[in-house]
């Protein structure tokens, strides 16, 4: 995929010796590109038409600013944009803050190493479980609360202070560094292992460099630029993001994602025309933010420079190793507790507040909606399973047609690959149905496998991407010269040697999509219901064991996927040593 | 292991290889180089790491990294092979590592280089079993190559090779890793097996040891400065340089 444009393009000749030129192989990276870009292309320009009047099913056949005007009017507006960039802002920094402090500070540390093996139960979580489970905590008549009341705080009653939901956007920053610091550690790790930086920083030690002081100054230069493109994602979907907010964020006004979100679905179809003028803005907000963002990287470079050379060794460091150490301990402690407060409530039959645990315990919470989470488990799954795994046939063709042709990964595929995570998802995904409805699938099976296939595909991608490029080559030619055809090499050569990161981007790929709530609602016209969409409903305003239910199972999806991504190579390979110890 | 014993010539005719650098030039890795082998002779190409030795032999089997440019035709038995795929040259390779798949047991290794052919799954195993049995290796058909030795390693990635039944032999440095005492006798084994099959012969190596042991001609490979002028892909023909025979 990443290298599919200079393909199109008749990039990289074909060696001498190889095949006829028809091949099915070699659509695929046209395909996929197509798959990938069309709904996001369809989908801006179905935005864009109604935020300027034009939307001929709903008699707007002019030309003209008054969706704008009707958004621009529309009350709490300002304070739904001032929410909006302050708390995708504040995520933003406060987990690339977190995650790089962690590097620099802790990189030689065995918590470093502990944090590294929890990472994937941690990024397999969806983002409903997550705000869910940390609403479940901080909330006034939350855990920590209970586990502090009443011995510590003197409260018999839930104080009337708003954790939750409050106006500042608090929560929902905190639960957004739950999601994000994760994701932007695993993306800083792989950019270690790229950038070789265990050598550099030995080099930098032997020249008397704190720890801290070497991985800021000689490695940190060297891992920006690879973070670059998902420390754009992460402020792009920090500041349009949906389903988290409507569980954490404030209601009055919510951030402008889910205000827009509402206009959308307003019974007055007319209210479309201002909604897709607010996902408009929406879209020039994230863009905004992004130059800025850019600006600002551009800056702290500069103002950097003298610093880097100043020969400044740095301290030891001890203060910082234990705020950076115990930060992200917090941030991975606080997860898992979320997680912990969503199986306790989902097996309490009377919890009253200030008790640490309930006083009973029952498994009628699950028995009474066995019959409802049926269906949106059986969608959740067959949507997942579907969409990741057309994903990593997608993957595997490109990245096998990329080896196979000698095409070289560029730059800008890479951007093209980050281009659904990079615009806002409420801008396009609207317009993209369209294109669906256009095509006939509108609000079908397939298009809803379609939508997450956008999301799934660039996480899953980028996953096996590595490992497949990394493969020894040598071994598909010993094999190719001893007369496997490349077909057979592929099958029976490459792709079990792969087995181990094929089946985990499967698993990231199948996390990945059932984790999304708003291609759902959208691709899936009504009809479709899947945990997330559930469990973002309930958590308005259900009985908090009921949305426990929903919640874990949503959580528990992809954990056991991850569980079986290690499970199944392991017992494959049980008796192939050079394999069985691999990752 | 019955082969076809069809005795072959291989020939490299005006072969070159180059590598594109910034602004569009080139740099020559090898010069044009021709050269015979007869079945049964070993002609050693030596030269230090990094000339091109390798990209070479990856050339002659067609696997060679689309980024490098080279030129030239490769010949077998008078036929050209030059634009066939990989799998269909026949010519057998061993690299300096030995390769083998480690998640396919010893016989499936060495199953996956016997061609398929019209022999059943019973005779396919006799064969391998056969082969292992004749390299003092019986009954390691089930084992996992990650418990072999090395030099076991090395002998069933030999036993691989000839199983596909190559109608010549190129080797990659295939000794430069195993320790003295087994690079000799695994080299005596490698061209005792080429010698009795007949098979025309090729090895590249830095090492001096390897040329002596191998008795046949040496032809020294040596890195062109950057810069050199090099053919470009119309086929001019490139100055002839850089190639002693010894």
């Amino acid at each position: 995929m990443a290298a599919a444009l200079r393909q199109l393009n008749g990039g990289g000749a074909a060696p001498a010796g190889r095949r006829p030129l028809l091949q099915p192989l070699r659509l695929v990276p046209g395909v996929t590109l197509f798959l990938f870009l069309a709904p996001i292309a369809a989908g801006l320009i179905g935005t864009l038409l109604p935020a300027f009047g034009w939307l001929p099913d709903l008699g707007g056949e002019r030309f003209g600013l008054h969706p704008w005007r009707a958004l621009f009017a529309a009350p709490g507006l300002a304070g739904a944009v001032r929410l909006t960039l302050v708390s995708g802002l504040l995520a933003t920094v406060l987990s690339l803050l977190l995650v790089l402090g962690f590097c620099a500070a802790c990189h030689d540390t065995r918590l470093f190493a502990r944090l590294r093996r929890l990472l994937a139960p941690l990024l397999a979580m969806p983002h409903a479980a997550t705000a869910i489970g940390l609403a479940f905590l901080i909330a006034p008549s939350g855990w920590i609360l209970r586990l502090l009341s009443p011995w510590a705080t003197g409260w018999d009653t839930p104080p009337d202070i708003a954790t939750v939901q409050d106006a500042y956007g608090l929560a929902l920053v905190g639960g957004l560094m739950l999601k994000e610091t994760p994701y932007l550690l695993l993306m800083t790790l792989g950019a270690l292992d790229q950038v070789q930086a265990k050598r550099t920083l030995a080099v930098a030690r032997a020249l008397g460099y704190a720890p801290a002081a070497a991985w800021l100054k000689t490695v940190l230069p060297r891992v920006y630029p690879q973070i670059r493109l998902p420390v754009y994602a992460v402020l792009a979907f920090s500041l349009s993001v949906v389903d988290m907010a409507l569980i954490l964020g404030p209601g009055t006004p919510p951030p402008l994602a889910p205000m827009v979100l509402r206009w959308f679905y307003d019974p007055d179809l007319a209210m479309r025309f201002q909604a897709a003028a607010g996902a408009v803005l929406q879209l020039g907000l994230a863009a905004a933010a992004i130059l800025l963002w850019h600006g600002l990287e551009r800056l702290v470079a500069r103002l950097a420079r003298p610093w880097l050379a100043g020969g400044g060794r740095g301290a030891g460091g001890r203060l910082g190793r234990a705020v950076a150490g115990t930060a992200m301990a917090t941030v991975f402690a606080t997860a898992g507790l979320g997680l912990l407060s969503l199986a306790v409530w989902s097996v309490a039959r009377r919890w009253q507040y200030p008790d640490a645990l309930p006083a009973a315990w029952t498994l009628d919470n699950w028995a009474r909606h066995l019959g409802a989470l049926a269906w949106p488990t059986w969608t959740t799954l067959t949507v997942g399973l579907a969409a990741a795994g057309a994903a990593l046939v997608l993957a595997l063709g490109c990245l096998e047609n990329e080896q196979r042709h000698g095409v070289r990964p560029s730059s800008r595929g890479l951007w093209l690959l980050y281009a659904p995570l990079l615009v806002p998802q409420v801008s396009f995904l609207f317009g993209a149905q369209a294109l669906t409805a256009g095509l006939g699938i509108g609000g079908t099976w397939p298009a809803l496998v379609w939508s997450h296939l956008l999301f799934v595909l660039p996480y899953l991608f980028l996953s096996l991407a590595d490992p497949y490029r990394a493969l020894d080559d040598r071994y598909a030619r010993a094999a190719l010269c001893l007369g496997a055809s490349p077909a057979r090499v592929f099958w029976r050569v490459k792709l079990p040697m792969l087995l181990r990161p094929a089946l985990f981007a499967l698993a990231i790929g199948f996390a990945v999509s059932v984790a999304q709530y708003l291609p759902t609602l959208f691709a899936g016209g009504g009809r479709y219901v899947t945990l997330t969409t559930e469990a973002v409903t309930l958590a308005a305003g259900a009985d908090r064991r009921v949305i426990a239910v929903y919640a874990l199972l949503q959580a528990l999806l992809p954990l056991l996927a991850f569980a079986g991504a290690l499970a199944v190579p392991g017992w494959l390979y049980r008796r192939r040593y050079a394999l069985a110890g691999m990752r | 292991m019955s082969a076809d014993r069809a005795t072959s010539r291989l020939e490299l005719r005006e072969i070159w290889l180059a590598l594109p650098e910034r602004g569009g030039g080139r740099r020559l890795l090898v010069p044009p180089l021709s050269l015979s082998v007869a079945p049964g002779e070993v002609v050693t190409l030596m030269g230090p790491s990094g000339c091109g030795k390798s990209s070479l032999l990856a050339y002659l089997c067609g696997t060679l990294d689309p980024a490098i440019r080279a030129g030239g035709r490769v010949l077998l038995d008078g036929v050209d092979l030059t634009d066939l795929p990989p799998e269909r040259r026949r010519l057998g390779i061993l690299f300096q590592d030995d390769l083998l798949f480690p998640h396919l047991s010893v016989g499936e290794n060495l199953a996956f280089g016997l061609r398929p052919g019209d022999l059943d799954r019973a005779a396919r195993r006799a064969r391998v079993e056969a082969a292992l049995a004749g390299a003092g290796l019986g009954g390691f058909a089930d084992r996992d190559p990650a418990t072999l030795s090395g030099g076991q390693r090395a002998r069933v990635a030999l036993l691989r090779t000839l199983l596909s039944e190559p109608r010549a032999l190129l080797l990659d440095e295939p000794f430069s890793k195993l320790d003295a005492t087994l690079r000799a006798t695994f080299r005596r084994a490698v061209f005792d097996h080429a010698r009795a099959r007949a098979l025309p012969t090729l090895l590249v190596t830095h090492d001096p040891a390897d040329a002596a042991a191998a008795g046949g001609t040496v032809i020294a490979l040596e890195t062109t400065e950057s810069g050199d002028a090099a053919p470009d892909a119309a086929g001019t023909r490139p100055p002839r340089r850089g190639v002693t025979r010894a």
